[in-house]
């Protein structure tokens, strides 16, 4: 497809790429809204939402976009306006961009560059500073109180996400997501597994709980969700902020808890890989084992959501700085011991 | 850059922050408005401030003079368990106007006066959940809550002030299925304890948030004249159904359950919480003997007097609330409607304990503080 659109015209093609992103990420968040409401709605003993589409309320996230794009753009007075504009779209920007370098399937990966998870670690950090950014411009105690919780917890768990990235990256002795979802094809382990990474040696399944735990916090999910914990501050950074500026700031942590899951579905599942081996194999199916891998983690996400009560701002550091960091290098040994012996 | 100096300038050279919790914040369960001063997240100190929900009660009762157009505002002190504050003043009533209540009078309120208490506590330890960040034990224990709300509607007309006792009685009969009502909740309901038990209470991340957080230790909660399942939270066994009985509550037998510290300190957020949780049991005890006791035929308004008019005196009578002790005083100058009606409201004494408890806390702590001390801000202000 690629190929293709390089005749075309370069021009064109960028278009293109930036565009295919931004469609999944809008459908995505469109759906993933609606499904959050109807898990928690079955998780609760309650329908969810019903009544707006006819089936099953389908349209109630499309009603919702409407109604936000119609509210008034209120800016509180003592706010600094240019910050105050600007953090919802940084945020938005952050994640979106760390899209470029997740190969979808086999036939489409944004931009094809050999330091692709570097790339992605260092673009999402921008989303702490757009956080910290949004809760300092409101001019609001609870914004504040709520961006300066979000940064002491972006930064710690910065470092177990990296920790076992980098544990992945070992293994794979690759950089770029495409090279690391290639070395994962086949089914070999036990005669019928899949070659994921996850099979392929004992602590890296270890290494994906340290991860999913760490991208819980990254995307501020319960029981991680400190920075906007509704019941303590309010809404957190995003207590001023209303209409369509705080849809981009639910659209963004909607992307980043995708982005997130996909990157943990290239790391540690096969990417766009068929369980099934050569069964059911091919961009197109690569694309929806890529998607339906990735929104079973976002699944388990919303399911640990409405299951479990928030962590307190102390104990939160505690699990990064005393267990998960320890753990996470101590990991990297092991596993990278593991690689050398067999 | 300067308009984003603000926060920082107006409080320029001081190490506190003092910052509003309330009166529009979604855990002071209604307006409660607390000001925090914060050394960073902890909490230096803390000043309740009350009086956004004054209906002058007790003004109102001097005016209104009848003695039963108080009873309808009684509902409306602490509004998620209308019965028992009803119960509390038609009993000093009858105390004052010395009137034998019938039999099946006094089982009927006791089951309704210990439903409400299941469905009192089933909304604050719902909401101390929520509190918390775990929202779905809150909607659990909301669908067993409308259970007890469709039997009170059925019984009195209304699901939330019922207005259902009156002097010497009650307003009308309960239906004929009302037993087998009854029945069938506490068959379905107990079953549910044990999973809000393996849901909510025992979760591992639910008793490091409220073990050794706001520890209340006796002799303060003596001090301050704690009541209810807060006293019982620290250990001290006292329940007026057992220590002061009025009613019919000295022919049931049940438990008084106390905190004990299993999980952290004794008299912490977490004994306090797993109290309400244990006492839920103990009104489906009392419920169940009631039913069994309760006399088939008889007429609930036959002791109702035609026109109440107390000899001049006073009268305090109280009441275990399932907030704490609930006490009336009424004084009468022998006219149709009281000289004065005091209410001796738990929640307020409670709310006066905050500052106590919650200083070197963070402010998650103090949002669970709140949360366990189940304060209701109708009964606060009245």
């Amino acid at each position: 497809m690629s190929e293709l659109l390089g005749i075309i015209g370069p021009a064109s093609a960028i278009l293109v790429h930036a565009l295919i992103p931004l469609t999944i990420i809008l459908v995505y968040a469109l759906a993933a809204i609606w499904g959050e409401r109807k898990i928690a709605g079955f998780i609760q003993d309650r329908l969810g939402p019903h009544r707006v589409g006819g089936w099953h309320g389908w349209a109630q996230s499309i009603a919702d976009l409407l109604k936000l794009l119609q509210k008034e753009d209120i800016i509180p007075t003592d706010a600094s306006r240019f910050l105050y504009k600007f953090a919802p779209f940084m945020m938005f920007t952050a994640s979106y961009a760390a899209f470029a370098i997740i190969p979808f399937s086999s036939g489409y990966i944004g931009s094809m560059i050999n330091i692709g998870v570097f790339y992605l670690l260092a673009v999402t950090s921008l989303l702490t500073i757009s956080v910290i950014m949004g809760g300092w411009a409101s001019n609001n105690k609870w914004s504040l109180i709520g961006s300066m919780r979000s940064a002491a917890q972006m930064v710690s768990y910065e470092v177990p996400t990296i920790a076992s990235v980098l544990t992945v990256v070992i293994v794979a002795g690759s950089l770029n997501l495409m090279t690391v979802t290639e070395l994962q094809s086949g089914n070999d382990i036990l005669g019928f597994l899949p070659n994921w990474f996850i099979f392929q040696n004992p602590f890296l399944i270890i290494t994906f709980i340290i991860f999913f735990i760490s991208i819980l916090a990254e995307a501020h999910r319960v029981p991680f969700d400190l920075p906007e914990s509704e019941s303590e501050l309010v809404a957190g950074y995003q207590t001023e902020y209303s209409g369509m500026r705080w849809a981009m700031f639910m659209l963004a942590e909607y992307a980043d808890m995708l982005l997130l899951s996909l990157l943990g579905v290239t790391l540690f599942f096969g990417g766009w890989n068929s369980p099934f081996g050569e069964f059911m194999a091919g961009p197109i199916w690569g694309f929806f084992w890529f998607m339906g891998k990735g929104l079973f983690l976002v699944v388990i996400m919303m399911w640990i959501r409405w299951t479990l009560p928030r962590y307190r701002v102390d104990q939160l550091m505690h699990i990064c700085w005393g267990i998960l960091i320890p753990a996470s290098f101590v990991n990297l040994i092991l596993v990278a011991l593991w690689e050398v012996i067999f | 850059m300067n308009d984003i100096m603000n926060i920082t300038t107006k409080e320029a050279g001081k190490r506190e922050m003092t910052i509003n919790m309330g009166p529009q914040h979604p855990s002071t369960h209604g307006v409660l408005r607390l000001e925090l001063v914060l050394d960073g997240e902890i909490i230096t100190d803390v000043r309740p401030n009350i009086g956004y929900l004054h209906r002058c009660f007790e003004k109102y009762a001097e005016e209104v003079g009848d003695y039963s157009k108080v009873i309808p505002y009684t509902d409306r002190m602490d509004y998620v368990s209308a019965m028992n504050q009803e119960h509390g003043y038609v009993t000093a009533m009858e105390r004052m106007l010395e009137i034998e209540v019938p039999e099946r009078v006094e089982y009927i309120r006791v089951i309704v006066a210990e439903m409400q208490r299941i469905a009192s506590h089933l909304l604050g330890i719902g909401a101390f959940g929520l509190d918390l960040g775990a929202f779905t034990p809150f909607l659990y224990l909301f669908t067993e809550r409308e259970k007890i709300l469709n039997i009170f509607e059925k019984v009195s007309g209304a699901r939330l002030l019922y207005n259902y006792m009156t002097v010497g009685g009650l307003m009308r009969d309960v239906p004929e299925d009302f037993k087998t009502d009854v029945a069938e909740f506490v068959k379905t309901f107990r079953p549910k304890i044990k999973e809000l038990n393996d849901l909510l209470s025992y979760n591992k991340i639910f008793i490091q948030r409220t073990a050794d957080v706001g520890v209340l230790p006796e002799k303060v909660a003596f001090n301050y004249a704690a009541s209810g399942p807060v006293l019982r939270g620290s250990g001290v066994k006292w329940d007026l159904r057992k220590n002061d009985p009025y009613s019919i509550y000295d022919r049931f037998d049940f438990e008084i359950p106390v905190g004990s510290g299993e999980m952290g300190t004794l008299g912490d957020s977490w004994d306090r919480y797993i109290v309400r949780v244990r006492e839920l049991e103990q009104s489906l005890r009392i419920i169940e003997q009631a039913l069994d006791g309760m006399p088939d035929e008889g007429d609930v308004t036959e002791a109702a007097p035609k026109r109440i008019r107390p000899k001049a005196g006073e009268m305090y009578v109280r009441t275990e609330t399932p907030r704490g002790e609930l006490g009336y005083y009424i004084i009468s100058d022998n006219k149709g409607g009281p000289y004065r009606v005091k209410a001796r409201a738990p929640s307020f004494v409670h709310l006066s304990l905050l500052r106590a408890i919650s200083r070197g806390h963070l402010i998650a702590d103090m949002i669970a503080i709140v949360g366990s001390i189940d304060i209701v801000l109708g009964e606060v202000d009245r």
